[in-house]
């Protein structure tokens, strides 16, 4: 699999990354190599293996349903450049 | 619009022919928790803005997120209630997009492995059959915040209380053929929900919102493509947003144009749906699996239990009503509709007649309620009291009609059926001796009547019904007197 400049300008855009010319091109390199990598490990036959997603033998810890956390909204608004009434303020957006 | 619906087979005819319209439904409920799905903050309705959000909630670096357990649990019996496969391995993805209301910039959903599978449930159509409608999966994920875009023209406030909330998105197969089966789905959806007690159902308050995925075709053609109709909130609205949708799809088809997959919005007040011309690229979403959760694995005991613990639900309970108390399918189906409704009916019915006391429920009962807009739970008339005047009936203490209007005073003042029938004397008088001299009486003032009945008219004989009835101030016994009339008429 290859990838070219327009899919990276594409990915940097949805991801809300902006990337010069000589960005997109380096971008564009780097990503050839790490897919070419991944085509290599391709070749390994997986038929018939489930997916491996973690190699510790742990499952997903599940908790109670109480309310423990919550109530300092004063906290959480406080790195919001811009706040009123309790709200987050940002510009306008709408569809 | 030229296009035309035909009730019978749900066909809309065009000027090219007939049109099938073919409906999914993806239908996000509200999960019934305390807490919420990966933080402990709670979800309770109308709290102060950003006054229910954790770090965890508001994507500050660093925060980790907690499956709740009780959250897991309403997806499996939400699954079990639709008769879904429940997957005992299932992952969580992250939903890639930006949005000022979503902080982490994506939502943490399941894509590829779902906690339910295939299920079904059945509709209950207005004609009293069934139809059976096929559910694709249900899987978990995460509400985003709350937009508020009318409080500045260049401003949009962003309360977090809705943000990490769980989510069920309950998808349906392209099964429904028209709005209204859409509205049904919907409905029976939603009793089964409630059923349940995994989500309220509360469309008002955003418990439950629809997005409508709506296309045409010609019978027995391939699928069309189809347009997806985002948070339609009311089941009216969803009836006519499908109404909309499947005409304007026509309009274009029939005009020689081509339909655009594409999402739209339904205006509530023009009753319309309109593009939302958002950039295609805004949809490419690049799931992966989080990598802050493993995936979940449930024991199948465990799903056992939750299958073993499950309530009665409505078909169950609709067809226990047709068997055991004799109701029609569409009688039992509507009462079953509202667990509230059902449990009410079961009140008033038991040890009695039970299509008496469904007939008074969805009648004298639903119409005095609907007048003044309560629910079954706000009724001045309790199950029991209800009980009560169908025990006057069922002995013959009232007839019905008099029954009526001790109903009336019933829900006016809430005195017990028995006090009012003896404060007015609406006894009923089946008394033979007192019955036969009032028909005596009616025949002795209208001897050319009884001529014209006795000469064949045999219409007439309601009318002597009703003079008795009148004389007797309604209290007579309806069975008494037409058995006395006839004797006495025939001469």
């Amino acid at each position: 699999m290859s990838i070219d400049k327009n899919t990276v300008a594409r990915i940097a855009n949805l991801a809300r990354i902006r990337l010069t010319e000589d960005e997109q091109n380096a971008m564009t390199r780097e990503f050839q190599a790490i897919l070419g990598w991944i085509d290599q490990l391709q070749e390994v036959n997986t038929d018939d293996i489930p997916p491996l997603t973690s190699v510790v033998e742990v499952t997903l810890p599940l908790r109670d349903d109480k309310v423990a956390d919550g109530g300092y909204p004063e906290d959480v608004l406080a790195n919001a450049p811009k706040q009123a009434a309790g709200f987050f303020v940002v510009p306008k957006v709408i569809e | 619009m030229t296009a035309n619906k035909n009730l019978q087979d749900n066909l809309i005819r065009g000027e090219t022919g007939d049109w099938e319209i073919v409906i999914g439904m993806e239908v996000h409920a509200q999960v019934l928790s305390e807490s919420k799905l990966f933080s402990s903050a709670a979800t309770a309705f109308g709290a102060e803005p950003n006054a229910q959000v954790s770090f965890v909630d508001a994507a500050m670096p660093g925060m980790l997120p907690v499956i709740n357990k009780k959250c897991v649990e309403q997806a499996v019996r939400t699954g079990l209630g639709i008769n879904a496969k429940i997957n005992l391995h299932s992952v969580f993805d992250r939903k890639n997009y930006f949005y000022a209301d979503l902080p982490s910039g994506y939502q943490i959903s399941q894509f590829k492995d779902p906690i339910v599978g295939k299920g079904q449930i059945e509709l209950d159509m207005p004609d009293g059959s069934t139809r059976t409608i096929g559910i694709t999966r249900l899987h978990l994920e995460q509400d985003a915040g709350k937009s508020m875009h009318d409080q500045s023209p260049t401003e949009s406030y962003i309360d977090l209380n809705r943000s990490g909330v769980a989510l069920m998105e309950i998808v349906s197969e392209p099964d429904l053929r028209s709005s209204e089966e859409a509205g049904l789905y919907l409905k029976k959806l939603r009793t089964i929900l409630r059923y349940l007690g995994t989500c309220d159902g509360n469309m008002d308050e955003g418990s439950m919102r629809a997005d409508v995925n709506v296309s045409v075709r010609k019978p027995g053609d391939p699928l069309g493509t189809r347009c997806e109709i985002k948070n339609v909130n009311s089941m009216r609205f969803v009836v006519q947003a499908v109404e909309y949708e499947a005409r304007r799809q026509i309009e274009i088809i029939e005009g020689g144009g081509v339909i655009k997959q594409e999402t739209r919005l339904f205006d509530n007040a023009k009753g319309e749906t309109r593009s939302m011309r958002s950039k295609e690229e805004a949809h490419d979403y690049r799931y992966f699996p989080d990598p802050d959760l493993l995936p979940l694995i449930l024991d199948e005991a465990w799903v056992n239990h939750i299958k073993a613990t499950l309530p009665e639900l409505p078909d169950d309970r609709k067809n226990r009503y047709i068997k055991d108390f004799g109701l029609t399918s569409y009688d039992a189906g509507v009462l079953v509709a509202e667990k509230d409704t059902a449990v009410y009916f079961e009140n008033a019915a038991k040890g009695r007649e039970g299509k008496l006391a469904a007939n008074w429920v969805m009648g004298e009962l639903f119409g005095a309620l609907n007048k003044e807009n309560k629910t079954i739970s706000e009724s001045p008339v309790s199950a029991d009291a209800l009980g009560g005047l169908l025990d006057l009936i069922m002995n013959g203490t009232i007839s019905g009609r008099t029954a009526k209007e001790v109903f009336e005073e019933m829900y006016a003042s809430g005195k017990p059926a028995a006090k009012i029938v003896e404060e007015k004397g609406l006894q009923q008088v089946s008394d033979v001796g007192e019955l036969e001299k009032a028909i005596d009486d009616v025949i002795a003032q209208n001897p050319d009547k009884v001529a014209e009945y006795r000469g064949g008219k045999d219409k007439l004989f309601g009318f002597f019904v009703g003079q008795v009835m009148k004389n007797t101030g309604g209290k007579a016994n309806p069975g008494v007197v037409n058995d006395l009339l006839k004797k006495k008429l025939a001469g």
